[in-house]
């Protein structure tokens, strides 16, 4: 039977409409829904039925409108333009809807991506008569003030340049024509790659090199190399979302994306407004000149929110081509996979756990597997990578259920919140006795390096030491402080100090928001300095009491607030004063 | 192609083959649309009112507000409208009272319409909303002082049967005020299953503040249909977008008791044979809460504002039950109260510490509260949360097994739930009283300890006395 390009709706039940007499749709397919063109993806085929889920409210359709094919799979736009924008789960620039239809998103808005107007200067690399191959750099557009735009051939295409132009273009201009002996290709600065298949590559390596993010936490205990995965999973009120800012404002990636995958509002409105304002500490200039975002907000249509991050994914894939160290934030994955649950409970497909599907773990695995440090596509040895780190929202922050579970299995770094800590307001309240690190082993060799040999020894130390810590606490809720031997007592106030003056970071301290790592070595040797000298004091025969109540103890506590500069001179006298004063005290005898 | 029926309005249909729980099924139908409002009459000639819920060639489930009680398959009549949800507004309903459909129930006219306004309301372009930052007084320390609220935020009571959120709910509706601004707060109340005495006490609470004529309520209470709670907040929320971004309005919403809400969720999902998700809620309930929750904000350029303030009552305290848990997800903070508190006789019970405002830290310092206000909310947040370990510690160990700073810290917790938490139902105390009894308490505890406020702060003061 011949192929229909146009059926009918047949049912409509929220996001899930079907349509009929529609025989030679492809699975993923684009189709659009009813009068106002809503835009749906098939999902599941049945003869000439499909199974469509549309990105937008149904509230309206009536059986019997027409779904028309549009013979292409999901894809996202690249090219210039990218990188500032600010984007819906299905790569629609919410700027330019509002421009369209005002402060609330209507449904049916059909807008381009990549502005089709906005001219851009095309810099060529390559002359006529060049012989280019799939991921061959052809020339060089300046994006945003740091992002160097490479224009690529796109993956399956080579040939011989027959013509390569120099000037200004829009997106959708030719501006090189490549001959690969059987035809001509003419390329313009914009592909289009469909999100739900990776982008090609040509070798993936293992992960060597960390992602520093200025936070205590992660780059010391618990390092995310580029090219990483990380969960950061918790309850509400754990400090997810604020992490992942963080770690968008200062990790040391080339590029952000970061996906609001069905979360707040007023979340997506506060990223949208700083992260302009934010100075990058890498560049100099502001954080959003290397940042885009996509926001499928908690209350967008939900299908939207499925596909948001492949859409995310597939323009980091995109910028790590260019040879870049992308990182993509996705808060929150569970919400993706409320998404998928919502979706399959539709379908009528036997639930697994939870009345998740029971291919969620695999869709998760296919989703984390696309992170990677790589070897690219192109003639020349090039290398990009892709680090995800994505929150997870447990319910009832009970870490067994299957999102978290399934998460767990496919990542390497593991930065559990924890309710008990947040509570406190000790932040970022990630428990440093069940959260891991994959990657540390990986890592040694550059820390060894760069930082110094003692760094991951110190780490070590300072590890044993809050474990110890929480085995002492345990004795301390049954009998007592006082029943602890002296020795006891002073170390006890050694692992608060490591608590509340290392681990604790203040997100919104203008100078504690970011601690290069160098100064993170610095405060780990003032930590462990004051540690021995507690030690020996205590072994001369003076009561913890009084090692407790030493002055510079308080000066340690400060010592994040000094700015990363001038910490080597605060190590200086800080290691002076902790000697003289233990000295002095030790003297006192 | 079938011509289309000329008058769509009239597409009446005795076809109901099916009556279950809240469901009713119409077969023969004609391009119906999914959403679409349905008007039903009873073999009784009862009117009813029920909702497309989904469309298929020649068959309509149809969710029915008011019970299905009474309908039969042979003489209930169906008629399709064309048009989906709406309500009608004007600026005539402040001081009205609407039923959980949007119809009058105070004796007054029919509204006479400015506009009908679908009640699922588009969601707001991230790109157009302002981020809320204007601090909101409430003359409530746990909640000015611990836990700030500003305008456009959502911030819910957690809170458990037999606890007092509604006088909390109503003295913060009564006292909410922005400093230097002379803009009243109009309230919408939505009331979904709620008895006639809560219904009341927020009456004669709004009442006798004088302020009615700022008030409009829709009310569902525990007698009326269940399934119309699933309309309830939607109109409430469409009423106040109308005021807040048509009339530049500021707007607080109090919607109770959203676990109510939630069954009703739960039990058209189970009558539809949905999977079910956490303890038979549907799988959908998150998007579904986020819907409503996430209709509070602030839009750029628009004077007016929308403050949600969503009551819901944990069953059995439980914190991580779906619908505390999901609320919490969206909302931007809680308030949660505690039964412990309220055995010890303190009002109101606001447990600080699971307590939070995300928006928080927009709102205070330096020309919005005071300078100190950060440093001083996280140092008594430090200080009550060690306290309150030390107590269940002490119950172990006994008191003279602490140590010094410990039995400080326990002191604090004491003092801080005596004479911080606790305050008089009418009670409004400024943000100046409150900051500077933080700073009362706080001066119990050696000046080395206050290690989170800057130390230009603690200067000016750490034992100065108010």
């Amino acid at each position: 039977m011949a192929d229909q390009q146009t059926g009918k709706i047949k049912s409509i039940a929220g996001p899930l409409v079907i349509a009929k007499d529609i025989r030679g749709c492809e699975m993923y397919e684009v189709v659009r829904v009813g009068k106002e063109g809503l835009m749906g993806e098939t999902i599941k085929l049945v003869g000439d039925l499909a199974y469509i889920q549309v990105y937008e409210d149904t509230t309206g359709l009536k059986p019997g409108e027409d779904v028309v094919r549009t013979g292409a799979p999901v894809s996202a736009e690249l090219g210039p333009g990218i990188i500032t924008n600010f984007y819906d789960g299905i790569q629609r620039p919410l700027l330019g809807i509002k421009n369209l239809a005002g402060d609330f998103i209507t449904r049916g808005i059909d807008i381009p991506s990549l502005d089709p107007e906005k001219k851009w200067d095309f810099n060529p690399i390559v002359k006529k008569g060049d012989e280019l191959v799939e991921g061959d750099y052809i020339g060089e557009v300046q994006e945003s003030k740091v992002i160097k735009h490479k224009i690529m051939v796109p993956p399956g295409i080579k040939g011989k340049v027959i013509e390569i132009k120099k000037g200004s273009f829009t997106v959708d201009e030719v501006i090189a024509i490549l001959d690969d002996g059987e035809e001509r290709k003419e390329l313009s600065m914009k592909q289009k790659w469909p999100v739900r298949i990776g982008r090609p590559l040509k070798e993936k390596l293992n992960p060597e090199v960390p992602l520093l993010t200025g936070q205590r936490i992660y780059d010391t205990f618990f390092p995310i190399a580029k090219g990483g995965t990380a969960a950061i999973p918790g309850g509400f009120g754990t400090g997810k979302t604020v992490s992942q800012h963080q770690l968008a404002k200062w990790a040391d990636s080339q590029v952000v994306v970061y996906v609001g995958c069905g979360e707040r509002g007023n979340e997506m409105t506060e990223v949208l407004l700083t992260f302009p304002e934010l100075d990058d500490p890498s560049t100099g200039e502001k954080l959003m000149e290397r940042s885009t975002l996509i926001a499928n907000t908690s209350n967008m249509p939900v299908a939207a929110r499925e596909a948001s991050i492949y859409t995310g994914v597939t323009i980091a894939e995109y910028y790590r081509d260019m040879g870049y160290d992308v990182a993509l934030m996705a808060d929150s994955s569970s919400r993706w996979a409320e998404a998928l649950r919502e979706i399959s409970g539709r379908l009528e497909e036997m639930p697994g756990e939870e009345g998740f599907p029971a291919y969620l773990g695999t869709r998760l695995a296919d989703f984390y597997e696309r992170a990677g440090r790589v070897v690219t596509l192109g003639k020349e040895k090039r290398f990009g990578s892709v680090s995800i780190i994505g929150a997870v929202s447990p319910p009832g922050g009970d870490f067994s259920e299957p999102v978290s579970q399934n998460t767990l299995r496919v990542v390497s770094a593991f930065w559990a919140l924890d309710t008990n800590l947040a509570d406190r307001r000790h932040f970022p309240a990630i428990n440093w006795l069940t959260s891991y690190s994959l990657y540390l082993e990986f890592l040694k060799p550059w820390y060894d390096k760069n930082i110094g040999k003692e760094f991951q020894a110190l780490r070590g130390d300072m590890m044993a030491l809050l474990e110890k810590e929480a085995e002492l606490q345990e004795i301390v809720q049954l009998v007592g402080q006082d029943a602890l031997p002296e020795s006891d007592r002073a170390f006890l106030e050694v692992a608060r100090m490591i608590r509340e003056d290392y681990l604790q970071q203040h997100a919104y301290h203008e100078i504690d928001s970011y601690c290069s790592i160098e100064k993170q070595f610095l405060m780990l040797k003032i930590i462990m300095k004051f540690y021995q000298e507690v030690n020996k004091t205590i072994e001369s025969g003076i009561l913890a009491s009084r090692t407790a109540a030493v002055k510079v103890k308080d000066e340690i506590a400060r010592m994040k607030y000094t700015p990363n500069p001038d910490f080597p001179q605060r190590y200086e006298e800080l290691i002076k004063s902790i000697e003289s004063e233990f000295e002095s005290l030790r003297d006192q005898k | 192609m079938k011509e289309k029926p000329k008058d769509i309005k009239s597409r009446e249909y005795r076809s109901v083959t099916q009556v279950a729980g809240p469901l009713m099924i119409v077969e023969g139908v004609e391009e119906v649309a999914y959403g679409e409002v349905v008007y039903i009459r009873t073999p009784e000639g009862d009117n009813r009112m029920g909702q497309v819920l989904e469309s298929q060639e020649n068959l309509a489930i149809v969710q029915v507000f008011e019970g299905t009680r009474g309908l039969d398959t042979d003489q209930t009549r169906v008629r399709f409208s064309g048009d989906i949800m709406r309500i009608a507004l004007s600026k005539e309903i402040l001081g009205r009272s609407f039923d959980g459909l949007g119809r009058p129930i105070d004796g007054g006219p029919e509204i006479i319409p400015e506009a009908r306004l679908p009640i699922i309301g588009a969601a707001i372009n991230p790109t157009a909303r302002d981020y809320p930052n204007e601090f909101i007084q409430t003359g409530i320390s746990t909640i000015d002082g611990m836990n700030t609220l500003v305008r456009g935020q959502k911030l819910p009571i957690f809170s458990g049967a037999g606890l007092p959120h509604n006088e909390l709910a109503a003295q913060i509706a009564r006292q909410a005020t922005v400093l230097g601004s002379e803009e009243p707060f109009s309230v919408i109340f939505a009331a979904m299953g709620i008895t006639h005495e809560e219904a009341n006490f927020f009456m004669n609470s709004f009442e006798s503040t004088g302020a009615l004529e700022r008030i409009v309520s829709f009310i569902n209470l525990a007698d009326d249909p269940a399934i119309e709670r699933i309309i309830t907040p939607r109109m409430a929320l469409t009423a106040a977008e109308f005021l807040a971004f048509n009339y530049d309005t500021h707007v607080l919403v109090i919607l109770t008791d959203m676990t109510n809400y939630c069954e009703a969720l739960r039990e058209i999902s189970s009558a539809r044979e949905e999977v079910p998700g956490r303890r038979g809620y549907p799988g959908y309930m998150y998007t579904d809460l986020a819907t409503n929750y996430e209709r509070a904000g602030r839009i750029i350029g628009r004077k007016g504002s929308i403050t949600q303030m969503p009551i819901l009552s944990m069953p059995d305290d439980d914190i991580t039950h779906p619908v505390p848990d999901l609320t919490g997800y969206i909302t931007e903070g809680q308030f949660v109260l505690s039964r412990e508190l309220h055995r010890k006789g303190i009002y109101p019970p606001v447990d600080v510490l699971p307590s939070l405002s995300r928006l928080m830290n927009e709102g205070i310092g330096e020309g919005r509260t005071r300078a100190d206000h950060l440093g001083v909310s996280d140092q008594c947040y430090s200080a009550y949360a060690e306290g309150r370990d030390v107590r269940s510690l002490v119950a172990v160990v006994g008191e003279e097994a602490l140590s010094e700073r410990d039995r400080l810290n326990l002191k604090f917790a004491d003092i801080f739930e005596e004479r911080f938490v606790t305050q008089g139902v009418d009670e409004n105390r400024t943000i100046e009283q409150t900051l500077n009894l933080g700073w009362e308490l706080l001066s119990s505890l050696p000046e080395g300890e206050l290690k989170r406020i800057d130390e230009k702060y603690v200067k000016q003061y750490y034992k100065k006395g108010t």
